[in-house]
């Protein structure tokens, strides 16, 4: 799960394709994914932080992640060999 | 060092829903590092809203529509030159381009320069032979075929399929969804523009649009490209975003390369999901958003004037990406002795 290198990311949680001139909005969580994808943490490490700062158990959390990863896909906000 | 003034004629003052370009042209003409102005108007119409933008059009002369013939146009041209003094000229219509072109080389005689496509350029990029133009250099484009009779509509439909483009030769476009909707539309366009009326397969995808500068030689002076952000219902850009995509910028480099374009032009693309692109229209002039690409630090309308007086500007390298155009439209209050002037006198 990589995110596009490309991807300009503003902390409010707008992102935006400099390659294809979309723009995206996204929540404070998935605004800090999108910051932790960027420093280069693995799924898992994403999974132990969240579980850790919010109250939520981590099947959950892990359900909704590969969600978020499958949009993220949808949009071609991944590397391509993702 | 004083910059020298140039007295500048531009066409496309007009402002209806799918504006014309003038406007946005002079305000790149007025922004021009290297050189001032002086802005001449050339409208067809008394409505035209550039004549009474006074802070960017110095004077404006009514011209003949290109159906008057070349040589209306050119007695008119001599008198407002005689007038003026006009160095350069810059056409902004595709349907008066012809009569500039043919016109080209006796102008430049009394002073006055262009920076046109050649005749070559400006008929193979037809949409009547855009097919032709695609397979000559390897770009995919839509199948497309130009016919002069509804009834021809029948025989290519189960090959283009529906939903299917309408065209007309210079403007307008329908997306048809059955033959009777094909018909109607063949009928409204050819009625408007005359035939032939070119079919084409629909393509599903993106609208990106490049506008660019050609040097005549094979090299690109500008580029930048843009996705549409908002469509009116006409198909035009209300708003778009200036983006970085190598595979549009390649396209480019490679369509001016071949062609050796020589002048403004606009690649109107379509992206499909699969990332590729076809390309939809060539436009043989700068289109009505350029001033997006002078706000990302790409002044095409400069460097075009710079190379009709036969200078050589420097390739744009650069432009900012993610910078937006919003249009607004806006009323003016304008005197009616000013419409009158126009109407009567034919300048204003």
């Amino acid at each position: 799960m990589k995110i596009n290198h490309n991807l300009a990311v503003s902390e409010s949680g707008f992102l935006f394709n400099p390659g294809s001139g979309e723009s995206f909005t996204v929540n404070p969580i998935g605004a800090e994914i999108i910051a932790m994808l960027r420093s280069g943490k693995s799924r898992a490490e994403i999974i132990d932080s969240i579980t850790q700062l919010y109250q939520v158990d981590r099947n959950s959390f892990e359900k909704d992640l590969q969600d978020f990863n499958g949009i993220l896909k949808t949009y071609n906000l991944l590397e391509k060999d993702e | 060092m004083s910059k020298p003034i140039y007295t500048i004629a531009v066409t496309g003052l007009n402002a209806i829903d799918s504006p014309g370009p003038g406007v946005a042209v002079i305000r790149g003409l007025r922004e021009a590092a290297s050189f001032d102005v002086r802005i001449v108007g050339l409208a067809y119409e008394s409505l035209e809203p550039g004549i009474y933008m006074h802070e960017l059009v110095d004077i404006t002369y009514l011209i003949p529509y290109p159906t008057a013939g070349v040589d209306v146009l050119l007695d008119r041209l001599t008198y407002i030159h005689s007038r003026e003094k006009i160095d350069i000229i810059i056409p902004n219509f595709d349907a008066e381009l012809y009569s500039f072109m043919k016109l080209e080389a006796k102008l430049r005689d009394s002073g006055i320069h262009m920076f046109l496509p050649t005749f070559q350029q400006f008929e193979e990029r037809h949409k009547v032979n855009l097919s032709a133009f695609g397979e000559r250099y390897g770009i995919d484009v839509p199948e497309g075929i130009s016919i002069s009779d509804s009834s021809e509509i029948h025989k290519h439909a189960d090959k283009l399929d529906f939903p299917m483009m309408i065209k007309g030769k210079w403007y307008d476009a329908y997306v048809a969804y059955n033959i009777e909707q094909a018909r109607t539309y063949f009928n409204k366009i050819a009625a408007k523009w005359g035939l032939p009326v070119i079919l084409q397969k629909f393509v599903h995808g993106t609208e990106y649009n490049v506008t660019g500068l050609g040097d005549g030689e094979g090299n690109v002076i500008a580029a930048v490209p843009m996705r549409k952000q908002f469509i009116t219902d006409k198909g035009k850009a209300w708003a778009g975003i200036s983006i970085d995509d190598k595979k549009l910028l390649d396209l480019t480099t490679r369509f001016v390369g071949a062609t050796k374009w020589r002048g403004g032009f606009e690649l109107e693309m379509m992206k499909l999901s699969d990332g590729r692109y076809f390309l939809m229209e060539i436009n043989p002039r700068i289109p009505a958003w350029v001033y997006l690409a002078v706000g990302v630090g790409q002044n095409i309308p400069e460097a075009l004037a710079l190379l009709a007086l036969g200078q050589k500007p420097e390739p744009y390298k650069t432009y900012d990406v993610g910078k937006l155009f919003i249009r607004y439209s806006w009323d003016m209050i304008v005197d009616r002795s000013e419409f009158e002037n126009f109407s009567v006198k034919g300048e204003l």
